[in-house]
């Protein structure tokens, strides 16, 4: 199985981008601004269920159970599937499910598709792969729009335009829908967007499509969204493709009361999205006339394999977590150079990838744990933080100074006479670095620190040696 | 009572007047104060940056020294968070079932400062004084992992003369985050800014916290910007009385 | 076709994934039913209001979305629609083969879907529909594209939909929702709250990207 997490695996590390990103003014302002709106949102229509947390309880359950019997139900989804007009397909990595989805559109003499969003189609880097072989994908999602036109990349899971303002998005579309004369409102550019897309809509005999959620024992699949653009693509064209991770599974039609709930809240801070579609297989009279579903692993029997960091696929995709990640605010998605962005592509990311890249996304957060108060499905997502940390140093892959360090540090804090020696030696090393009471600049990986902070120097007497003296005087 | 106190590495090395102050408070309560020399570390920098096998030693030494302890207090609340959450976990990786239950007899004696007083002790007032105006910042570690809730601003509410300002934005983090800091400065240095923006938009004298590694770093940033704001840790607040005035 | 039709060896792709699954959780046990059933479901199931607060919940909800809300009575159904249509200006409407012929007034062109082009759908000023049930805690409509329905792309190319719902068709919760669709659980299903938004443009919320951008709902309460 050779994983592709979009293009993880080469991306720069954390650090390194973000510190290139936080330059960037227009971005962190549109980052604070849409991650403010959306928290207060939810934070409200959250505030207003009573039983909120019994309903992140029983997502919780019914994720791990699934996880726990997976085999049985990716199965028992399958043949209900089938069993209802659709065709099932399974893609052990990446390039299968190219392979494949692009085997189905040749078969139909598709020059054209239609797609609702879905990273997982943008994690197998699909749009290139159709491209390669002569298929020309449009992305429906407004959002996903303003990216495909702006030649750009995705920066938050649920609003993954939010880093572009208005006067870009009309310069795009300006020049990408070929209309000079487009206004700058909102309204105007949402309007140039029904108008393009529309056309395609009733036109495009081909469509892909993810799912939300993938229901075992009907072999329904369920798409959740605002704009109205999964609906057409998944209700007009000849022939529906459904990219599904395995990891969206859910027991049974009744579980959707959980998670329909949950959801919209989390996502967009609404009671309900505007739209869900359910459906199975083929529906005589009805859309599609050929529907197939490709079931990807591609790294998920990875994560699947740990079970101290398993919980990471209970993810349903809200982007809650960003929208409360101090560090996420800071940088936007880019800098984690993958499709999965902020605290849960922190875990997911490597994990997908056997933690062989994307090392240095579990360090990428100061782990505040306001992530795992508004996760949905309750994935713990600190702890799997320090998990995969643990992970990244018992690979071997921590830098060497850093290990000597830590080992250096382990043995002054083994024993009090270790660390009182160490206390004397700070004492004395930090003499050149004091001006007037005061360290303004420390040298090596500490510079970073004294860049922007000023340090108190190690005081002449610790506690230790305080107490000491104390109990020598009372005698 | 007998407290043994845990004054945490760092507290110990470069802030022992919380230390100190600790000791005052709870002397001043009438409870008789111990400090076991041979305590050295908790091992919350190895854990949280991957080093589970030195921190697993750490927490060995840890319980050596207090395993017989009546009642640990310790006024650093990510050090707390890092006894009661991950002691469990490491116990259970060493696959050691006596360690295990020594561990799970052990946690449930260790208090963070501010429980220590409200939860354990059932004081709020403490005949303390500090006519300034302060504002607090729950400590990740203190707000989430350990939910302490209002406790300290209880505490600080009964502090004659002490005017208390709500901290805008109060729960988000300050960018501290141990070694995250030095892994991530810049991410961390932005952090920074957002915390210290909201601490001078208090108009607050004196920024406080349950934490001296928040402190270090906000106090740190305020400094080198000359912003004239102190940074002082709760127990020092508590410590100050009209008799032994903190300036 | 079921199996995955690649092969890899000696097994195929679908069995080295089901593979990989197992070996990946060797917890694995036979008891999967009992804990499923086992699962803690301590949500609210069920709502408290009566019918006449489920209808004021859900009215108030649909008025938030900017949908305009008309109450009337069986016998009135026929007359309301004929008045709607009119305030509106539209001539008529497209509806699903099988809609109820006592619901559609005089001087009015109904035409029925027996197979309309979606060109042809696209050129009509709206559509009529009833509803499978709606849920008044979230203001959602729920379709199942039947008889009175139609299919999928008849409520979702026109730009305005007319939707009649019987107040008894209205629920509470999300929960009592799902479960009454049980019996429909395999037919193709669409909930409607609102007409469609996107906030993709600087967070400003724009209401009617794709699909009607005008939603009204006649409440019949029987």
């Amino acid at each position: 199985m050779s994983v592709r997490v979009g293009e993880a695996a080469g991306a720069p590390k954390f650090p390194k981008a973000a510190k290139e990103l936080i330059k960037n003014a227009q971005l962190r302002r549109n980052v604070r601004h849409a991650t403010d709106v959306i928290r207060n949102k939810r934070a409200r229509v959250v505030a207003e269920m009573p039983d909120w947390e019994e309903l992140r309880e029983s997502a919780r359950q019914i994720k791990a159970h699934t996880l726990r019997h997976l085999d049985f139900y990716l199965q028992e989804f399958e043949q209900a599937c089938v069993r209802a007009g659709g065709q099932v397909h399974w893609a052990k990595d990446a390039d299968q499910a190219n392979e494949i989805i692009v085997g189905l559109l040749h078969a139909h003499e598709a020059r054209e598709v239609i797609k609702v969003k879905t990273m997982t189609s943008d994690e197998i880097g699909l749009n290139a792969a159709l491209e390669l072989a002569g298929i020309t994908p449009h992305e429906t999602d407004l959002a996903d729009l303003i990216i495909q036109l702006g030649e750009d990349k995705p920066s938050h899971i649920v609003v993954p335009a939010l880093h572009r303002n208005k006067s870009e998005i009309r310069q795009i579309f300006r020049k990408k829908m070929n209309l000079p004369d487009l206004g700058d409102r909102p309204e105007d550019l949402t309007n140039a967007a029904r108008q393009y897309l529309r056309e395609k809509f009733l036109r495009v005999k081909a469509a892909i499509t993810g799912a939300n959620f993938a229901i075992a024992e009907t072999g329904s699949v369920c798409v959740v969204e605002s704009e109205g653009n999964g609906r057409m693509c998944i209700s007009l064209p000849d022939v529906l493709i459904a990219l599904v991770g395995i990891e969206k599974i859910i027991p049974r039609f009744q579980d959707l009361e959980v998670f329909l709930q949950l959801l919209p809240r989390s996502a967009t801070g609404e009671r309900m999205n505007p739209y869900n579609s359910i459906w199975t297989g083929i529906a005589e009279g009805d859309g599609p006339r050929e529907f197939h579903v490709v079931l990807l692993d591609n790294g998920r029997t990875n994560v699947l394999a740990d079970p101290e960091s398993r919980e990471t696929l209970a993810c349903i995709r809200c982007g809650a977590c960003l929208n409360v990640c101090p560090v996420y605010r800071q940088t936007g998605g880019h800098a984690y150079g993958s499709v999965y962005a902020g605290p849960i592509g922190a875990i997911l990311t490597p994990q997908l990838q056997s933690m062989r890249h994307s090392q240095s996304l579990p360090y990428a957060s100061s782990l505040c744990g306001a992530c795992y108060e508004v996760c949905p499905v309750k994935i713990n997502i600190p702890e799997i933080l320090l998990h995969l940390r643990g992970k990244v140093v018992e690979r071997g892959d921590a830098p060497i100074l850093e290990r000597l360090e830590m080992k250096a540090a382990a043995f002054a804090l083994s024993d009090e006479g270790h660390l009182e020696l160490a206390q004397k030696a700070g004492r004395i090393g930090q003499i050149p670095f004091q001006r007037d009471g005061v360290i303004r600049s420390l040298p090596g990986i500490l510079s970073g620190w004294s860049a922007v902070r000023d340090l108190k120097p190690i005081p002449a007497q610790s506690f230790r040696e305080w107490w000491a003296a104390r109990k020598q005087t009372e005698r | 009572m007998l407290i043994s106190l845990f004054i945490t590495c760092y507290n110990d090395t470069l802030f022992p007047e919380t230390g100190k102050a600790v000791v005052a408070v709870l002397e001043r309560l009438g409870h008789t104060v111990e400090f076991r020399q041979a305590q050295t570390c908790c091992g919350q920098m190895h854990y949280n940056t991957g080093y589970q096998a030195e921190a697993a030693a750490l927490m060995r030494h840890f319980l050596d020294v207090f395993r017989d302890a009546e009642i640990i207090c310790s006024p650093s609340s990510s050090c707390v968070a890092m006894i009661r959450d991950q002691y469990p976990r490491i116990a259970a990786h060493s696959g050691d079932p006596d360690l295990q239950r020594a561990i799970e007899d052990l946690i449930p004696r260790v208090y963070e400062f501010s429980e220590l007083l409200v939860d354990k002790l059932g004081v709020t007032e403490l005949g303390a004084f500090f006519p300034h105006s302060v504002t607090y910042h729950p400590a990740c570690h203190g707000l989430r992992a350990l939910q302490l809730g209002d406790k300290p601003i209880r505490l600080l509410r009964e502090v004659e003369g002490l005017e208390l300002i709500e901290l805008p934005e109060a729960t988000e983090c300050c960018g501290f985050g141990g070694t995250f800091s030095i892994k991530n400065p810049d991410v961390s240095a932005g952090m920074l800014t957002e915390k210290i923006r909201c601490v001078l938009e208090s108009r607050a004298e004196v920024c406080t916290a349950n934490d001296n590694s928040c402190l270090m770093h906000i106090g740190g940033g305020l400094s080198r910007q000359r912003a004239g704001v102190r940074c002082l840790h709760l127990a020092e607040i508590l410590a100050s009385t009209e008799a032994e005035k903190l300036a | 076709m079921v199996g995955g039709a690649k092969t890899d060896g000696t097994m195929t792709i679908k069995h080295q994934i089901l593979e990989r699954i197992r070996r990946a959780v060797p917890d694995y046990s036979s008891m999967r039913e009992s804990q499923y059933e086992a699962i803690t479901r301590n949500y609210r199931q069920s709502g408290d209001l009566d019918e006449s607060g489920r209808i004021e919940l859900f009215t108030d909800r649909l008025r938030d979305y900017g949908a305009k809300v008309y109450r009337c009575a069986p016998w009135e159904l026929r007359s309301v629609i004929g008045e709607i249509l009119s305030e509106r200006r539209k001539r008529g409407l497209v509806i699903a083969r099988d809609l109820p012929e006592d619901w559609l007034p005089e001087g009015f062109e109904f035409v029925r879907d027996k197979g309309l082009t979606y060109g042809e759908i696209d050129a009509s000023e709206g559509v009529l529909t009833g509803c499978a049930l709606a849920i008044a805690m979230t203001g959602t409509i729920v379709l199942y594209h039947s008889g009175g329905e139609g299919r999928r792309a008849l409520t979702l190319i026109p730009d305005y939909h007319l939707c009649v719902v019987y107040t008894s068709q209205i629920v509470e919760t999300v929960p009592e929702g799902i479960r009454a669709l049980a019996p429909y659980s395999v037919a193709p299903l669409t909930t409607i709250s609102g007409p469609s938004a996107t906030a993709d443009i600087e967070m400003t919320r724009i209401q009617g990207v794709h699909g009607p951008r005008t939603l009204d709902i006649i409440l019949v309460k029987a």
